[in-house]
């Protein structure tokens, strides 16, 4: 693991080490770096379609709530209004719509992120603790196939890093 | 964090901008935003306003306990007048709540960077706001351990509640935006508990934060989703924000009482919670920015664009009063001109009168740039604001019910004390909350400064 003083550092220094062949990595950050996450291979985020999924249950599952008591169930007949007179059903499904929606956004966000994970080996390294304060890692995971112990060590040292310690499992 | 030395080596500072003061790094912020929470304590200021609130706070537990007790003739609602101060205050709040939903979604897609340092404490004033408002449509049902009725859950009487009322429209609306405010709220706290719990010397407080912070790690895969998901919650939340006070205005405009039955109501209604939220956006941000000493972070920028915008929203609600009066008299309906009429000259008049000055012209001296840049003249206008907003919702809901068609069936309505307890009682749990807010978390979202740091600075360099 490698620490960055900078994020233009921190950028440069993950597409090297794509550019060296290095696949299993991750970088760390104390805000969201544009472009950083495409840099250590990770491309698309599946959370979009989630949401979507989400939104779509919501709200055909709004819908039919509303439209199965007043039709089929409990049907009663109001003012002489058709059973199914269903611009009444529309602010309930599109508030049903959101809330599945957002209520996928957040936990899809998480669990994408293989969260909550309160054990990481990153955390073993003191200096870690400043990741979310002002210092910036580039982490090159022991499974990567081009994995060595002295010569990613020696290729992170190229990187002109402030520091280079290596992470226990 | 404990064993590590504090260096500076290689810091980046940013010259700053009209909305960050100069000369922070991406440590100086977090080190100074953290610091309220982990290393400042009370003061004694904090003090004296934690316990007026918390006094405030045991008034509505009182006023509760009572009405529970004796049910809602405590209050001075009566036939005709249903509909009194519970109703006013469930509007007031919850159109209070909304500028913060607002600030942390709609600019966010509007990329306005200003947002960054009020957004954080402006969402938790929507999640109160909305936990005080959701008290009084329960509190106004007379017996609100009976509210899960308002449900659609399987009963044995195969009874639906009737989905095409605006009542139980609002109880999906509120619901929906109370939980989606909440959820905006965490998410947007997370990488901040994360810094929070990195920071922490106490071994108790480690565990706390590091609990809820979830093992977040700032990895570039992580932040990769997180802000897909803040975009996505900020677009969903956006519609939200004009639906449920469009819903709250349907449950006036949907009747056929003159003075209720309008048009116009979602969009003057949604203007009109815009324009007191974000008074009480100012209100908190002023005093906040004194004592905490954030002069950097909440800038006169900032003020000045909050001052415009109530501005906006405010004559918007002024036109919205002008075209209320004009269609009255354009339509020729003898209840509608009648209803204008006794608003204007009626037994609440004095009302009238009072909302026209301080909801309608006091706040005309936002178009002064030297009010707008002067915190204490922008406090001062926020309560006025906040006061006709207030006025507004009584008006309509008093002066409508108390004459209707036949003279007849007309009534006066008058507070009792018990409703000065309960509405006041909000006010304390509001700032309860609120104290208890800025003490246990970060009042600005600490990554988001870190990004702003970051974007100042690259826009300075040549």
């Amino acid at each position: 693991m490698a620490e960055f003083i900078s994020a233009e550092e921190l950028l440069e220094a993950s597409q090297r080490a794509s550019e060296a062949g290095y696949r299993k990595m991750d970088a760390y950050s104390p805000f969201p770096i544009e472009g950083l996450s495409e840099a250590v291979g990770f491309y698309k985020s599946k959370l979009p379609l989630l949401v979507f999924c989400g939104g779509l249950f919501g709200c055909c599952g709004g819908f039919f709530l509303q439209w199965w008591p007043n039709v089929i169930g409990y049907p009663q007949n109001i003012g002489g209004k058709p059973w199914d007179s269903w611009p009444a059903f529309i602010p309930i499904t599109f508030e049903l719509t959101i809330l599945c929606a957002a209520l996928s956004a957040t936990f899809g966000m998480i669990a994408l992120n293989r969260l909550p994970s309160p054990y990481h080996p990153a955390f073993n390294v003191e200096r870690f603790a400043l990741a979310s304060k002002d210092r910036f890692f580039l982490m090159i995971e022991a499974e990567d196939p081009m994995f060595d112990l002295e010569r990613t060590r020696q290729f992170l040292n190229e990187l002109n890093p402030r520091e280079v310690s290596e992470v226990e499992s | 964090m404990a064993g590590i030395e504090p260096d500076n080596v290689g810091t980046l500072v940013s010259p700053g901008s009209d909305v960050l003061g100069p000369g922070h790094s991406y440590g100086s912020v977090t080190d100074k935003i953290s610091a309220i929470v982990l290393t400042r304590g009370t003061g004694n200021k904090y003090k004296v306003g934690f316990g007026v609130a918390v006094l405030l706070f045991i008034g509505l537990n009182m006023g509760i306990t009572v009405l529970m007790a004796y049910g809602v003739g405590v209050w001075g609602i009566n036939i005709p007048v249903g509909w009194g101060y519970a109703i006013t205050n469930f509007v007031w709040w919850i159109g209070i709540g909304h500028a913060g939903t607002l600030i942390s979604a709609f600019l966010l897609l509007m990329r306005q960077k200003w947002r960054t340092s009020i957004n954080r404490f402006a969402e938790a004033m929507t999640l109160f706001a909305v936990a005080c408002a959701g008290m009084f449509p329960l509190l106004h049902m007379g017996r609100p351990w009976l509210f899960y009725w308002l449900l659609p859950y399987p009963d044995t009487m195969g009874v639906w509640p009737q989905f095409r009322s605006p009542l139980v429209w609002d109880v999906f609306a509120v619901s929906t935006y109370a939980t989606v405010s909440l959820l905006f709220w965490y998410v947007g706290l997370i990488p901040d508990l994360a810094t929070l719990r990195d920071r922490a010397t106490k071994k108790f407080k480690q565990v706390i934060y590091g609990v809820f912070a979830l093992g977040w790690r700032g990895s570039a895969r992580h932040w990769k989703n997180y802000e897909m998901a803040g975009l996505l919650l900020a677009g969903l939340a956006t519609p939200l924000v004009v639906s449920v006070h469009t819903v709250v205005s349907f449950d006036f405009t949907i009747a056929v009482l003159p003075g209720w039955h309008s048009t116009i109501f979602p969009p003057y209604f949604v203007a009109g919670a815009i324009y007191s939220g974000f008074a009480m956006v100012i209100a908190l941000a002023v005093p906040l920015r004194k004592y905490y000493g954030l002069e950097d972070f909440l800038t006169i920028r900032h003020l000045d664009n909050m001052g415009k915008i109530m501005l906006a929203t405010g004559l918007i609600v002024a036109y919205s009063y002008v075209m209320e009066t004009f269609m009255a008299f354009y339509s020729g309906n003898k209840f509608d001109i009648y209803m204008i009429m006794n608003r204007m000259t009626g037994p609440y008049a004095v009302i009238y009168w009072v909302l026209i000055a301080v909801n309608l012209v006091i706040p005309q001296l936002l178009w002064s740039a030297r009010i707008r840049r002067n915190p204490l003249y922008l406090f001062l206008m926020s309560f006025s604001v906040q006061t006709g907003m207030w006025l507004e919702r009584y008006m309509i809901i008093v002066t409508s019910l108390h004459r209707d068609f036949v003279p007849s069936s007309w009534g006066m309505f008058a507070p009792t004390r018990w409703d000065w307890i309960v509405f006041l009682g909000t006010i304390g749990f509001f700032f309860t909350l609120f104290y208890l807010f800025i003490r246990f978390l970060p009042m600005i979202s600490i990554f988001e400064m870190r990004d702003l740091v970051h974007k100042t600075a690259e826009e300075a360099r040549p």
